[in-house]
C-alpha cells in the first residue's frame, strides 16, 4: 500500500506554457544582456536626486555666476566668449569628474549629467504609461471589435483606420498645439499644460491601431473556436467569456507588445520633446536636453551627444528585449520592430 | 475585382472623411478655449479675433462651420494665415512640396539599393558572422531618433571634419532648386538623405532577410535545388523574389508617410523648407491655419498612397484578389 501512495506523490514534471517561455528567454543571452542593460539604467536614472544631492546641484536652476574647484582652481561654468566681439558665454565642457560638472553644464549653466539623469526617469516614465495607456485602449478596442462583430466591429475598425492613415508626427502636433498651452479637460479627467501626462496622453492615443488591429484579428479567430463556441452555447455571459477564455489568449501578444511600443513611444517622446511639443521647461527628458544642446552643438557637443547615446542604448536593449520576448512567447507572431 | 476596386475607393473616401472631422474637431471643438483666439495666434487684437470669427463662422452650427473650414482649403483655397496677415496658406504649402519630393525620393532610392544588399548578403549568409553583424547595425540604425543621428552627422561634416579633405565638399545647411543649381541641389541633399535612409535600411534590410529565410523553407525551393540549379540562382530568382511582395507593400506605406510629413525631424534638423518645416515653423508661431492645412493635405496624401498601394498589390497578387 505505502509503495504505491508514495508513486502517485511523485507528479510528473511539467511545465506551464509561462515557465517554458521564461526558460527559454533566459536562454537567449542577447535578451538577458538587453535586460540587464535596460534594468541598469532605470536604476540609474531613479538615483538622479540622490546624485544631484550629492553633487550639491540643482538641474532646473539655472546657475549663471556659480564657481566650481576644479584641480585645485577657481573655474566659472560660464566662460567668456573668446570668438566674435566676446559677448556670449560658453558653458563649461565636460570634466570628467562625478559629481562636478561631468558632461558640462548647458547654457544656463546646469549639470548636464544631472539633468541626463532626471530627463531620463521623465523619457522612461513617459514612454512605459504611454504603453500602458496604448495596451489598455488597444485591448479594449480590439476585443470589443473583435468579439462582438457587427455594427460594433464596423465603427471600431473604421476609427481605427482613420487613426492609423493620419501621420503620426502631424496627429501629435495638432494635438499638442491645441493642448500645451490650455491643458485638457474631459470632465473627469483633466490634464493642466505643461504635464507629463499631456505627452503620455498624446503618444499613448497615436499608437492603438498599431497594436489594437492585431488584438483584434486574433480575437476575431478565437471567437470561432471550439471552446469560445462551447461556452456560448453554455449561456456563459460575455463578459466572463472575454475575461476567462480571450483575454489569456492575446496576453502573449499584449506582452511582446511592452518592450517594442515603449522603444517607439521613446523615440517619439524624444522627437516630441525635440520639437517642443513634449516635456516642458524647466522639467526635462532626453529629448528636451538634445534640443538644449542643438544651440551649442559647434562648441559643447557633449549636451547633445550624450542624451542622444542614453535613448540609443535604452531603445537597442527594449528593441532586443522585444526580440527575445516575441522568440519565446510567440515565434510565429508577425509583429515587427521599430515602425514609426 | 471590379468590386473590390471600389469597394476599397469607398473606404479610401471614407477615411478621408473621418480625417477631416477629426482634424475639425481637434482645432475647433476642443473644449478649454476660444478657436477665435487660437487660431488668431498670440496676443491677437480684438479686431483681428473678430474677423477670425466672421470669415470662420463661429456663430453658426458646427456643420456650417466644417463645410466652411473645407471650401478654404480645398476648394477655394482661401484660408489666410493671422500671424502673417493676409499670407495664402494653401500656396505656400504647395511651395514646400518639391523640397519634401526631393528629400524623400533620394533617400528612398538609397534605402531600397542598400536594404536589398543587406537583406540578400545577410539571408545567403544566415548564421554567420557576417549576417550577424548586418542585423545588430540594421538594429542600431532602427534605435537612433532620425534628428540627433542628423545633429551628430551636422557636427562633423559642418564643424568638427569641415575642414578636411572628407567633407570639404558639404555645403552650407539650407536647399538649393534644382532648376537654379543641380550640383548644389545633390550635394547639399547627400546627408539629409543619408540621416532619413539609415532607419529605413535597417528595417527593410531585417524585413527582408526574414522573409528571404523563410521563403527557403518552401516547397518550390527544393524542387529548384532537386533540378540542380545553382544556389545563387535560387536566392535570386526564387526565393528573393516571392520575398519582394512584403517589401513592396512596405515601401508603398512608408513612402507615402514620409511625403505626407514623416520626414518633418530631418527637414527641420537641416533647415530643409519643406512641408514638415513649414509645419513646425508654424508650431512655433501659433500658427493654425497651416497646421490645418498642412495635415489635411498630407493625411489626404497618405490615405491615397496606401489605396494605391492596395490596388497594386491585388494586381501583383492574384491571392489576394480573389479573397
Amino acid at each position: 500500500m505505502s509503495v504505491i501512495s508514495d508513486t502517485l506523490d511523485v507528479t510528473p514534471k511539467s511545465r506551464g506554457p509561462w515557465a517554458t517561455a521564461l526558460r527559454r528567454l533566459l536562454r537567449d543571452q542577447a535578451a538577458v544582456a538587453a535586460l540587464v542593460v535596460f534594468i541598469v539604467i532605470v536604476v540609474f536614472c531613479l538615483l538622479a536626486p540622490a546624485y544631484a544631492y550629492w553633487a550639491g546641484t540643482d538641474p532646473f536652476k539655472s546657475t549663471l555666476d556659480a564657481v566650481i574647484k576644479l584641480n585645485g582652481q577657481d573655474v566659472p561654468v560660464m566662460e567668456q566668449s573668446t570668438e566674435g566681439l566676446g559677448l556670449g558665454y560658453t558653458p563649461i565642457g565636460p570634466t570628467w569628474q562625478l559629481g562636478n560638472y561631468f558632461l558640462g553644464a548647458d547654457n544656463q549653466g546646469r549639470d548636464v549629467m544631472a539633468r541626463l539623469l532626471y530627463g531620463g526617469l521623465n523619457s522612461l516614465f513617459i514612454a512605459g504609461m504611454a504603453t500602458v495607456v496604448t495596451l489598455f485602449f488597444a485591448t479594449l478596442i480590439g476585443l470589443a471589435a473583435g468579439f462582438f462583430g457587427g455594427i460594433i466591429d464596423t465603427l471600431l475598425s473604421r476609427f481605427l483606420d482613420i487613426l492609423w492613415a493620419f501621420p503620426v508626427y502631424l496627429l501629435a502636433i495638432s494635438l499638442s498645439i491645441v493642448l500645451i498651452a490650455q491643458g485638457l479637460n474631459l470632465g473627469i479627467i483633466t490634464i493642466e499644460s505643461g504635464s507629463l501626462w499631456l505627452p503620455i496622453f498624446i503618444i499613448g492615443v497615436v499608437y492603438v491601431p498599431y497594436v489594437a488591429r492585431p488584438v483584434r484579428g486574433q480575437v476575431l479567430a478565437l471567437r470561432e473556436s471550439e471552446f469560445v463556441l462551447a461556452a456560448i452555447g453554455l449561456g456563459v455571459p460575455s463578459h466572463r467569456i472575454l475575461l476567462r477564455d480571450i483575454l489569456p489568449n492575446v496576453s502573449t501578444t499584449l506582452i511582446v507588445f511592452v518592450p517594442i511600443m515603449m522603444a517607439l513611444n521613446m523615440i517619439t517622446e524624444s522627437a516630441l520633446s525635440f520639437l517642443s511639443i513634449g516635456v516642458q521647461p524647466p522639467d526635462a527628458s532626453w529629448g528636451t536636453i538634445i534640443q538644449d544642446g542643438q544651440t551649442l552643438l559647434y562648441t559643447r557637443p557633449m549636451v547633445a551627444l550624450a542624451p542622444g547615446i542614453a535613448i540609443v542604448i535604452t531603445v537597442l536593449a527594449l528593441n532586443v528585449l522585444g526580440d527575445g520576448l516575441r522568440d519565446a512567447l510567440d515565434p510565429r507572431s508577425k509583429i515587427r520592430i521599430g515602425r514609426s | 475585382m471590379v468590386y473590390a476596386l471600389l469597394q476599397r475607393l469607398g473606404q479610401m473616401l471614407f477615411v478621408m472623411f473621418g480625417i477631416s472631422v477629426l482634424v475639425f474637431l481637434i482645432f475647433f471643438a476642443t473644449p478649454g478655449a476660444d478657436p477665435a483666439a487660437r487660431i488668431a495666434g498670440r496676443n491677437a487684437s480684438p479686431e483681428v479675433l473678430e474677423a477670425v470669427r466672421k470669415s470662420f463662422g463661429f456663430d453658426q452650427p458646427f456643420y456650417v462651420q466644417y463645410l466652411t473650414m473645407m471650401k478654404k482649403i480645398f476648394i477655394t483655397g482661401d484660408l489666410t494665415s493671422f500671424v502673417n496677415r493676409g499670407w495664402k496658406v494653401v500656396p505656400a504649402v504647395l511651395d514646400t512640396v518639391p523640397v519634401t519630393l526631393s528629400l524623400v525620393i533620394g533617400a528612398a532610392v538609397l534605402w531600397v539599393v542598400f536594404a536589398l544588399i543587406i537583406g540578400i548578403v545577410a539571408a545567403a549568409t544566415r548564421g554567420s558572422w557576417i549576417d550577424k553583424t548586418l542585423m545588430v547595425l540594421g538594429l542600431i540604425g532602427i534605435s537612433m531618433p532620425v534628428y540627433w543621428l542628423g545633429e551628430m552627422l551636422n557636427l562633423i561634416t559642418q564643424s568638427r571634419y569641415h575642414d578636411t579633405w572628407m567633407f570639404s565638399w558639404v555645403p552650407p545647411l539650407g536647399y538649393k532648386n534644382f532648376s537654379d543649381d543641380p550640383k548644389g541641389w545633390f550635394l547639399t541633399l547627400v546627408i539629409p538623405w543619408i540621416t532619413l535612409s539609415i532607419l529605413y535600411i535597417g528595417l527593410y534590410g531585417r524585413v527582408l532577410r526574414a522573409a528571404i529565410v523563410e521563403s527557403l523553407q518552401e516547397d518550390y525551393i527544393r524542387t529548384a535545388r532537386a533540378k540542380g540549379l545553382s544556389e545563387t540562382r535560387i536566392l535570386l530568382r526564387h526565393a528573393l523574389r516571392t520575398s519582394l511582395v512584403a517589401f513592396v507593400t512596405l515601401f508603398g506605406l512608408d513612402f507615402g508617410a514620409l511625403v505626407g510629413g514623416s520626414a518633418l525631424l530631418t527637414e527641420v534638423v537641416f533647415g530643409l523648407q519643406g512641408v514638415g518645416k513649414l509645419t513646425y515653423d508654424a508650431l512655433l508661431n501659433l500658427d493654425l491655419p497651416i497646421i490645418m492645412t498642412t495635415v489635411l493635405y498630407a493625411s489626404f496624401f497618405v490615405v491615397m498612397a496606401n489605396a494605391v498601394v492596395d490596388v497594386l498589390y491585388m494586381l501583383i497578387d492574384p491571392r489576394v484578389r480573389t479573397a
